[in-house]
């Protein structure tokens, strides 16, 4: 590992938002972060939303119908039974599936005419992830990781900034960040709670632990005299974010939040993650990925998207609503993918399978053009009529709506690494 | 005749221009029905094979019924109506068109004597309606999901309605008051890892006798999404509403039963889809059929002609089967 010449001037050492809210959450009584709405000058609250960017990705995992969604295709061969509704933007319409969502178009963008070429789960979510096709040559860092470094200058002590709220399971720090390094890998909160080991174990007293870990600064440090690196470094920097973590572990607990907005956006686990989703947002985390499972509906097709669809369209819809009202749609991205979408054709076992051809996502906020429909499909849905996307043009385009140049690099090393596939651009038309 | 099930053999394929779904024969016997994913319903006249088709849905439809003269024909649409149709006309046009309810109506059910329509669906009320004018006569409320099947009792003054939750209530009709629920939740799953909802009693039956209630559907769903199941039907003596006795199938993976029918000649019957597509015959006491026919393709709805010796099926390949229980001519 090559000695890094780790000036104050770097960014990794500048001070980092997270770390000034922390410092201003240090001031108060609470430990917790505070809300935007807690600043005492509703100036500095404004110019603090106003500057940070954030996103939130909504993952359907298995594969969302997008005609039973985004594109629907009522009346034809392959447009199964459900119909179209009107939405708040005049002429498009959407699958009935999602009224709560039809109230918010305005507020939102489709993209219909994707086309990722690729039919593998694993791989189609690696191109969405990544914006680029998998390959052995090289290990790309994930969308949340490369969001939570190009916006976040976050030094030692700031909390992560790329989390994934997963429907189940445990949590923990995952390798999904290349190599961006082991500071923005994904930390999941599994279930929708907080990380795990995130609390000082009960044979553990405070003071034992201040000293531990006063010992281990001053250890580090006359370590770092003569042999800093970037692995000493994010050694150091797992340690202090573990404590950070565990100072303020309640900012991951989603029923801190009032009754009345937990109420609102309802009780099952994507309703909660929802609103945690929002909780953490608030509270200056970079990238939030929900998942909502599952859609890969090769058999009852309809049946389950009535189920997983109806349970997505009010709680999305409700975020939507509160990030616009609270002026936070206006510097967050939200956007909800799959790994593909699902086949025009309906097979015996009234199912679709999976189809990547032609398909489409939503997304809104930030630097997005509000009401934007972007590309088509033919009348029964099966090919690209207009403006064909890839994985890559929708990674360009969300780093552009997040105002990072992403035709940029991170410098690695001394190396310099494309932040997304060159091959592709921005869809420039769907930016303001 | 009596129904011979181990002389079943396809007797016709009456070919349509869409996949289809729900079917019915008319209760005359002169014509058979079928909804398709066209969202057209085709009907087919026995005798000849002339086909017709009906089309005002702007949905699928799940469901369809024909009254006991064959003089009328109404079917349940994803679109929340159910439409009256003249079942013989030559160039059908809705007689009536009732908004019935919030979502897809799935199934549908007549009394006995012909004079009400009972319907439900995902809206998870049951409304009853007069056949003769489409006005509505009262609801029943209770179940916890969608309503996936309908049967009146035999003497016309039970209601029964399968959910999505393997439940199976019973109403009063003359009332609307809840009676009772069956326990059917084998027929159940909530598989965690994909976190849905899965099964639900597809199929109810009534034996001509009242003595039995039997409701269909599917167990052993681990792989929803992925149509990993095999089918099940409860049978539950009616007087104290016990499951006595659990009807399985021998080696049918991947099949779900989709509809039910107790014979007058004393066996149950059911019709199987999502693997290979089987006919299956119980008689009352055994968990095992006594006979298992192979259907050409997937079945996805059935319906026995007044004679006991026809059976319709309708099928993915756009054709709907007549199978014959008896001798071939």
């Amino acid at each position: 590992m090559k000695n890094c010449d780790y000036s104050c001037r770097t960014a990794e050492h500048l001070l980092s938002r997270r770390r000034l809210f922390a410092s201003l959450a240090g001031i108060g009584a609470s430990a917790v972060m505070p809300d935007f709405g807690l600043f005492t000058s509703p100036a500095m609250a404004a110019e603090m939303t106003r500057q940070q960017k954030r996103m939130i990705v909504i993952n359907m995992a298995g594969g969302l119908s997008q005609l039973e969604s985004w594109d629907p295709k009522p009346g034809t061969a392959t447009g199964g039974p459900f119909r179209a509704i009107p939405t708040s933007v005049p002429g498009l319409h959407i699958s009935e599936l999602l009224p709560r969502t039809a109230k918010v178009m305005h507020q939102l963008a489709l993209i219909r005419s994707i086309n990722t070429k690729e039919d593998d789960h694993g791989k189609g979510a690696h191109i969405m992830e990544t914006g680029r096709r998998k390959t052995p040559a090289q290990e790309y860092p994930a969308l949340g990781a490369v969001v939570a470094k190009a916006l976040d200058a976050g030094g030692a002590g700031a909390l992560p900034g790329h989390i994934v709220i997963s429907p189940g399971g445990g949590g923990g720090r995952n390798a999904d960040s290349a190599y961006l390094g082991p500071k923005y890998g994904s930390v999941t909160l599994g279930g929708g709670k907080p990380p795990q080991f995130s609390e000082r174990p009960q044979g553990l007293v405070e003071d034992a632990s201040i000293c531990a870990n006063d010992i281990r600064r001053k250890l580090n440090d006359r370590f770092a005299l003569r042999r800093r690196t970037a692995q000493t470094d994010a050694y150091t920097q797992s340690f202090e974010q573990g404590l950070e973590l565990m100072r303020q572990r309640e900012i991951f607990d989603v029923t801190k939040e009032s009754q009345a907005d937990q109420d609102r956006y309802g009780s099952h686990d994507f309703g909660r993650h929802c609103l945690l989703a929002r909780r953490l947002i608030e509270r200056g985390i970079t990238y939030v990925r929900v998942t909502h499972s599952n859609y890969d509906t090769h058999c009852e097709n309809f049946n389950f998207h009535l189920e997983q669809v109806g349970e997505f369209d009010g709680p999305f819809a409700t975020l939507v609503t509160d990030l616009a009202e609270r002026g936070l749609l206006e510097s967050t991205l939200i956007v909800v993918l799959s790994e593909f979408g699902r086949t025009p054709n309906i097979n015996h076992l009234y199912g679709r399978d999976h189809w990547s051809k032609a398909w489409s996502i939503c997304l809104g906020g930030a630097g997005i053009q509000r009401g934007a429909v972007i590309g088509k499909t033919n009348d029964n849905g099966t090919e690209v009529t207009e403006r064909q996307v890839d994985g890559g043009h929708l990674f360009h385009t969300y780093l552009s709506a997040l105002g990072v140049k992403s035709t940029g690099s991170f410098e690695i090393a001394g190396q310099k690494m494309p932040m997304a596939d060159p091959a592709f651009e921005p869809i420039e038309e769907l930016l303001i | 005749m009596p129904a011979d099930p181990k002389l079943a053999h396809i007797a016709t394929e009456l070919p349509a221009e869409a996949p289809l779904m729900a079917c019915r024969f008319d209760p005359t016997g002169k014509y058979v029905f079928a909804t398709a994913e066209n969202r057209s319903i085709y009907r087919w006249t026995l005798a000849d094979g002339k086909r017709i088709a009906f089309a005002a849905h702007d949905s699928w439809m799940f469901d369809l019924m024909v009254t006991p003269d064959g003089q009328t024909l109404i079917s349940a649409g994803g679109d929340d109506q159910l439409i009256w149709w003249p079942a013989a006309a030559d160039a059908p046009e809705p007689i009536r068109k009732v908004k019935a309810h919030d979502g897809w109506i799935r199934a549908l059910a007549l009394s006995p004597d012909g004079t009400l329509l009972a319907s439900g669906g995902n809206d998870r009320i049951v409304r009853l309606w007069n056949v003769s004018d489409g006005t509505k006569v009262r609801e029943f409320s209770g179940a916890g999901r969608d309503i996936y099947s309908l049967a009146f009792h035999p003497n016309g003054q039970w209601l029964v309605a399968g959910d999505l939750d393997g439940k199976i209530h019973q109403w009063n009709v003359a009332d609307g008051a809840l009676v009772r629920s069956f326990d059917a939740t084998p027929l159940h799953i909530f598989e965690t890892g994909q976190q849905v909802h899965y099964g639900g009693v597809r199929a109810l039956a009534f034996s001509p006798d009242a003595k039995w209630l039997v409701g269909g559907g599917l167990h052993k769903g681990t792989n929803p999404l992925g149509n990993v199941q095999e089918p099940l039907a409860l049978r539950f003596e009616w007087e104290s509403s016990k499951m006595v006795r659990q009807h399985l199938t021998d080696g049918n993976p991947n099949e779900r039963i989709w509809a039910m029918h107790y014979h007058a000649d004393g066996f149950l019957l059911a019709a199987a889809g999502g693997g290979k597509g089987v006919l299956v015959f119980w008689n009352e006491a055994d968990e095992k059929p006594f006979h298992t026919f192979a259907l050409p393709a997937s079945a996805r709805s059935m319906s026995v002609h007044l004679d006991g010796l026809q059976i319709a099926t309708t099928h993915h390949d756009s054709k709907l089967r007549i199978t014959k229980l008896a001798a071939k001519a």
